[in-house]
């Protein structure tokens, strides 16, 4: 008996550290079943932007293949400005790939706002590629609005997920 | 307290019933619905006619209808007291009046020469006076649209403005997961009925609109991976691809004279308004400004357009004229706005808003004053307006859970007054709902 007492209360005060840190969410009801979504959140989103891995695949090795962005924003955050610069060398050593940029979009807008966005979206990304000396000619752009979500859910970090720009190669 | 406005004309020398008698004031919201006695019409036991019930269905399809709209209510015809055929020339009004019908139906169907003759008459049950009455002769299997008719023609009587039974709603139809979904274009009834896949589903399709004028809609499809305007024409079957552009066409509409397509254009990340001229093929680019400029619609006398965009920063509801000149921005309560429609009554401009967390969809005169917000929910957007600007359509998801099932997407309507949201029942998912004029 005291021993699982300690244990909880050793569980009870890792789990209050963990809801601490995660500040930003709202207090959740059901504290053992939230505390791990929310510290994961906290670590995965960044001011509306996703920063973890789970739904990234690499173009090669070490060259991530997609970037996102805050909500309704086509901004490109410094990470993913590293991403598209891995991108553009691995573009610049493999000069005959070419490729599409996918935009895409959360399910949080209406459903013509999120074509155009996502539009806006993969151009970012295109024209960061171009800054970096990757001809036009080499990439195209497509937008899905917010048809080709990659997480179905509909929660936040599903959202930071949906809100990417994707490079696909085309040949 | 039912407000029915009951006039008593005396009858001097009238002989065309063309006054109110029975009369409902539809802006007038969650009023009590008016009771109709709905009989089932007569004929002289034809055998094609009994072999097909047209008669109870006829009475079904009209009684639907009319409820649906929210104005009437059908009294159940176990609850009739006369049920002869002398009651089509002369009702006894008294036997109406006690189970409290204030209007009845009455009618009688013939065959002759392999078409169906329709013949209707509508009764004030306490004028004691005939109301409308009309013939209609059609095909035996084209019952249904003659029962959709006669339902526009009661609620024009009672009403005083045209109905909106007669008439279809192309949308589009979705299944399977949210990340694999498929999509086809379908069209239906208003009520449901003759439900028809338009697509395949092989390629993504989006935002259909009707042409206000003929058998064609207008849609974006991701056909060959070239997301582009899309012209389909009904009866023929046969697509088109609306103009070359260089770049992503979406969001079409047509004029109110169906001749011009009016949608947004993506170009290097930049979205601005196109308009086509189908038969001269001519583009004209309408407004050029570095926001997203998309979800056009014109006014019905084509002078105007609204628009959505989000050039002061935020997505916003704009007017301009049909020419591009003098952009303004309309809508001023504070959140996003899209989706603007024009009413098809040229007062209204029918929007989605999200404000706080929440969808809402909602209504505002053309200068942006007097906005009502309709419905509330989690998503909901894309309203569509009935060809009388009295009903919306639009279509409203549900949460998926974290695993990401649970999510739904289906077509509502919901009265210009607030009242009377109703789920539009479709085979599978729908969204993108476009409600057609009158059919011609």
């Amino acid at each position: 008996m005291v021993s699982t007492f300690q244990n909880y209360t050793r569980y009870l005060v890792i789990v209050l550290f963990a809801l601490f840190l995660a500040a930003c969410e709202t207090v959740p009801k059901d504290t053992a079943t939230s505390t791990t979504s929310s510290s994961t959140t906290a670590v995965e989103i960044m001011d509306g932007v996703y920063v973890g891995s789970d739904t990234v695949e690499m173009l090669a090795v070490d060259v991530p293949d997609r970037i996102f962005f805050a909500y309704d924003s086509y901004t490109l955050t410094k990470a993913a400005q590293n991403t598209l610069e891995k991108q553009a060398k691995w573009l610049k050593a493999n000069g005959s790939a070419t490729i599409a940029i996918e935009g895409h979009a959360d399910e949080r807008g209406t459903r013509e706002y999120n074509l155009a966005l996502g539009d806006r979206r993969a151009n970012a990304a295109k024209d960061y590629l171009m800054t970096k000396g990757i001809s036009s000619s080499r990439v195209t752009t497509i937008s899905f609005g917010k048809e080709r979500p990659v997480n179905s859910g509909s929660n936040k970090k599903a959202w930071a997920q949906n809100r990417r720009s994707v490079t696909v190669r085309t040949n | 307290m039912r407000k029915l406005l009951l006039y008593l004309v005396p009858l001097i020398l009238f002989t065309n019933i063309s006054y109110a008698l029975i009369e409902i004031d539809i802006t007038e919201g969650n009023r009590e619905p008016l009771p109709l006695a709905i009989s089932e019409f007569f004929h002289d036991n034809n055998p094609e006619i009994i072999n097909k019930k047209i008669t109870e269905n006829i009475r079904t399809v009209i009684s639907d209808d009319l409820e649906r709209s929210g104005l009437f209510s059908s009294i159940d015809n176990k609850a009739f007291i006369q049920n002869n055929r002398a009651m089509h020339l002369k009702p006894r009004f008294a036997d109406w009046r006690l189970i409290k019908a204030q209007g009845l139906l009455t009618g009688e169907l013939a065959i002759e020469e392999d078409r169906l003759k329709v013949e209707f008459r509508l009764w004030d049950t306490f004028a004691e006076k005939e109301i409308e009455g009309l013939v209609l002769i059609t095909t035996i299997d084209n019952w249904r649209r003659i029962s959709h008719m006669i339902a526009d023609k009661i609620y024009e009587r009672l009403t005083g403005e045209e109905g909106y039974f007669d008439t279809r709603i192309v949308y589009v139809a979705e299944e399977g997961p949210k990340n694999k979904r498929i999509k086809k274009l379908a069209i239906m009834d208003q009520d449901g009925a003759n439900h028809k896949f338009l697509t395949s589903g092989k390629e993504l399709v989006l935002t259909p609109r009707f042409n206000p004028v003929r058998q064609e809609i207008t849609y974006l499809s991701y056909f060959k991976n070239l997301p582009r305007v899309y012209l389909l024409n009904i009866q023929t079957g046969i697509q088109e691809v609306v103009g070359d552009f260089p770049g992503m066409t979406f969001a079409p509409r047509f004029s109110p004279d169906g001749g011009k397509i009016i949608m947004s254009l993506a170009r290097e990340g930049n979205s601005d308004l196109y308009v086509m001229d189908l038969t001269t093929r001519v583009v004209e680019r309408l407004t050029d400004s570095p926001a997203i400029d998309t979800s056009p619609s014109y006014s019905p006398d084509g002078k105007r357009i609204t628009f959505n965009s989000d050039r002061g920063g935020s997505q916003q509801i704009y007017v301009m004229d049909s020419n591009g000149r003098n952009q303004k921005r309309i809508s001023k309560q504070g959140g996003n706005y899209a989706t603007p429609v024009w009413s098809p009554r040229g007062d209204l401009i029918a929007f989605t808003k999200f404000y706080q967390g929440q969808y809402f969809i909602g209504v505002m005169r053309t200068d942006g004053s007097g906005e009502r917000l309709l419905t509330e929910n989690w998503y909901q957007e894309a309203p569509s307006w009935s060809s009388n600007g009295r009903v919306l359509i639009f279509y409203r998801e549900t949460k998926a859970n974290d695993a990401g099932d649970g999510h739904s997407s289906s077509i509502w309507s919901i009265d210009l007054t607030g009242f009377n949201e109703r789920k539009i029942i479709t085979p599978v998912d729908a969204s993108d709902p476009s409600w057609s004029k009158l059919i011609q």
